[in-house]
């Protein structure tokens, strides 16, 4: 059976366990009509020119998990930043581990979006943020909202600074054998209130697993929201991230993406502004080799006026690898004084190694500052000889110059533990030994 | 120590070098002089190993080893360093760091384990202090803002600590007032033994007044066109280039 019928016949196996009266099932079946009609993406598909997920699409995928897996902490410590104290909600194969989370409702909701679809207690933040700006016209988008009934809440009320980060995390033990995860997250912030979060999706075993997961984030007015995604799975684990962003006035959110592994990694990041005074800031590395595909796709929709975005990728490829990063800004007529940035630099490390970069401006209004510039380079030969004259090898004096060139993205990374772990990421990744011990 | 003989080199086709030759040994400093694209930087860059200039002619040998063959890099674990006119920037790898990954990389090359992180703090300290570099300084980007000033120093301070046998100062004294001037020639004057020299490539003569050369020539044209002592950089200063190309003409 295909993919796509397969699909749709489990989703009457989902309504068996689901409340057909709540409202939430409603939109459910919408968007499962919106993928009936839509399927999956393909290559005729202009924002899917470059990345194809038909090979994926033939895998024969569980969609529910057959059995309960559990996990030993010690063996899954280190995909935690367990430097550091922090709230944790933690799934194994699409399922609430209790064990492995540390949730809160203390000054804080970090829980499971389940309980919030069915408490009444969420039913007001539910009614008017659930599903609210995820797009309604897109495939992937509406496959996991029609089957949306698993992932992380984060709800921070007014004024509240949450006390410690919250981690995120997905496992996908193998145990289900191949597997498709859909996990659905909310993250509303309210006025004031202030945030950060790390999200990480990680494969365990050999097993084809693909997740196609949709994360909606509210920022409030004045409100600050740091979002951090790690992506550094398995070669056999392959992500499709749907992330939808919506701002009110002076709020300020980050998100940065930090690609380093996985077999096929898409990133959908969607932002719009609804308000003045706004600060959107997308960043990324990507550190890929082998046949490993990167791709992101962002949109910025200013549509208010006096508001400002900022957009900083880096790309490291090497091997056969693949990137892509299709960067739109949309900046509607009465969005005057707009300041939107964007940077996409590129290093192909070999010969077989590619990148299409393509950044869209639409441009409705007069008095705007927008810019965009992609480079894609080789290592510039004169600080290679430099390393080189002091006796650095050649391979490591490109790893050396390769990690300065992806570096300065981490400048704005606003957990220190966090930002050192990224930073010896790269260094393995590059094959620099820097020894963070000096 | 360093031989160089009829040394021709070339890039992209255009001839630089046309036929030097040269002796160092140890113990000595030589300063090569000479006025603008006579050739001074590119004899430098040759001696350390650039893959873009292609040797035609002649020879360079190093301790009797002939260096054709050998990459940049196994010149440096040699003991030949060239500081440069223009040091490269790198953002993200602080001083330390780099020093770090450099010695360590020598340090493998001959075989032995990576320089223990206390006798590595311990010798960072005692060579900056040498060359009153502030310890803030250490943890900055390697060159990334720095002063002209700041990566001459710097230079200095990687020849402190990498130690080599061969130092050769591309323009180090350009982009240094008076006062950096004195103290980075006192730690090369320091630094300087009976088992290692010092070859100074400079466009000027106020450098010589603080590292004393025991050998000055002068490069024109791709030749070493008249070589002396001290003093015929004092001549050079009160005559000027002209005076050479004159005397050649």
């Amino acid at each position: 059976m295909e993919l796509k019928e397969k699909m749709l016949s489990s989703f009457m196996a989902l309504e068996q366990e689901l409340d057909l009266s709540s409202p939430v099932h409603d939109i459910r079946s919408t968007s499962l009509k919106t993928f009936e009609t839509l399927g999956f993406p393909t290559k005729k598909d202009e924002a899917w020119k470059y990345t194809s997920l038909a090979k994926l699409l033939k895998n024969d995928y569980s969609i529910f998990p057959k059995k309960e897996s559990s996990i030993e902490l010690k063996d899954v410590k280190k995909y935690f930043l367990y430097e550091i104290d922090s709230y944790k909600v933690v799934f194994i194969d699409g399922i609430y581990s209790p064990f492995l989370s540390d949730t809160t409702h203390d000054g804080i909701d970090v829980c499971l979006l389940s309980a919030a679809l069915t408490k009444p207690k969420y039913k007001e933040v539910i009614e008017k943020y659930f599903h609210k700006i995820a797009d309604k016209e897109e495939s992937l988008t509406a496959l996991n909202t029609s089957f949306a009934k698993e992932g992380a809440y984060v709800y921070v009320p007014k004024s509240v600074v949450a006390e410690k980060p919250i981690q995120i995390i997905h496992f996908s033990t193998g145990e289900q054998g191949d597997f498709l995860l859909q996990p659905r997250s909310l993250v509303v912030v309210e006025e004031n209130a202030q945030v950060q979060i790390i999200e990480r999706h990680q494969s365990l075993a050999a097993h084809e697993v693909l997740t196609n997961a949709v994360t909606e984030i509210f920022a409030a007015k004045s409100a600050l929201v740091d979002y951090y995604k790690i992506q550094n799975d398995r070669d056999d684990a392959s992500l499709i991230d749907n992330t939808y962003v919506a701002q009110e006035g002076d709020s300020n959110v980050n998100v940065h993406t930090f690609s380093f592994g996985g077999k096929l990694t898409r990133n959908n990041l969607n932002f719009t502004q609804n308000g003045e005074h706004i600060d959107s800031t997308m960043k990324g590395i990507t550190i890929i080799g082998e046949q490993q595909h990167v791709d992101h796709y962002t949109l910025v929709n200013h549509v208010q006026p006096n508001c400002e975005s900022h957009q900083d990728y880096k790309g490291i490829y090497a091997d056969k690898s693949v990137g892509v990063f299709n960067g739109k800004i949309y900046v509607d007529k009465i969005a005057q004084k707009t300041n939107a940035f964007q940077q996409n630099n590129n290093i192909l490390l070999d010969d077989l190694a590619t990148i299409n970069t393509k950044p869209q401006l639409e441009i409705f209004a007069d008095d705007v500052k927008c810019s965009h510039g992609c480079t894609i380079g080789q290592l510039d030969e004169d600080a290679l000889f430099y390393l080189r004259t002091r006796g650095i090898p050649k391979r490591e004096a490109k790893g050396l110059l390769t990690y300065a060139f992806a570096n300065n993205v981490l400048e704005s990374v606003a957990i220190p533990a966090l930002k050192t772990r990224i930073n010896k990421l790269i260094a393995t990744k590059l094959g620099v030994n820097l020894g963070h011990d000096l | 120590m360093l031989t160089i003989k009829d040394l021709h080199a070339s890039v992209e086709e255009k001839e630089i070098l046309k036929g030097i030759n040269l002796q160092v040994n140890p113990g000595e400093v030589h300063a090569i002089m000479g006025p603008n694209g006579s050739g001074k930087s590119t004899l430098s860059t040759v001696i350390a190993g650039h893959e873009d200039y292609e040797v035609t002619k002649g020879s360079i040998s190093f301790d009797g080893e002939d260096l054709e063959e050998l990459d940049a890099e196994q010149r440096a674990h040699k003991g030949i360093f060239l500081s440069f006119q223009y040091p490269v920037e790198i953002p993200g790898v602080t001083v330390t760091n780099f020093i770090k990954t450099a010695i360590n990389a020598l340090r493998k090359a001959k075989g032995l384990e990576d320089m223990p992180a206390k006798d590595m703090l311990k010798s960072i300290r005692e060579k900056a202090a040498m060359l009153e570099i502030d310890s803030k300084f250490l943890s900055r980007s390697l060159n990334e803002g720095f002063s002209g000033g700041e990566k001459k120093r710097n230079e200095i301070f990687q020849l402190a600590m990498l130690e080599p046998k061969l130092a050769i100062l591309d323009e180090t004294d350009s982009g240094l007032d008076i006062d950096a001037l004195k103290i980075v020639a006192d730690g090369v004057n320091k630094l300087k033994s009976k088992d290692n020299a010092v070859v100074l490539i400079t466009h000027y003569q106020r450098l010589l007044d603080y590292i004393v050369p025991d050998f000055v020539h002068v490069l024109y044209n791709g030749r070493i066109v008249k070589s002396g002592t001290k003093e015929l950089a004092h001549e050079l200063e009160a005559k000027g280039y002209d005076w050479i190309k004159q005397e050649l003409a």
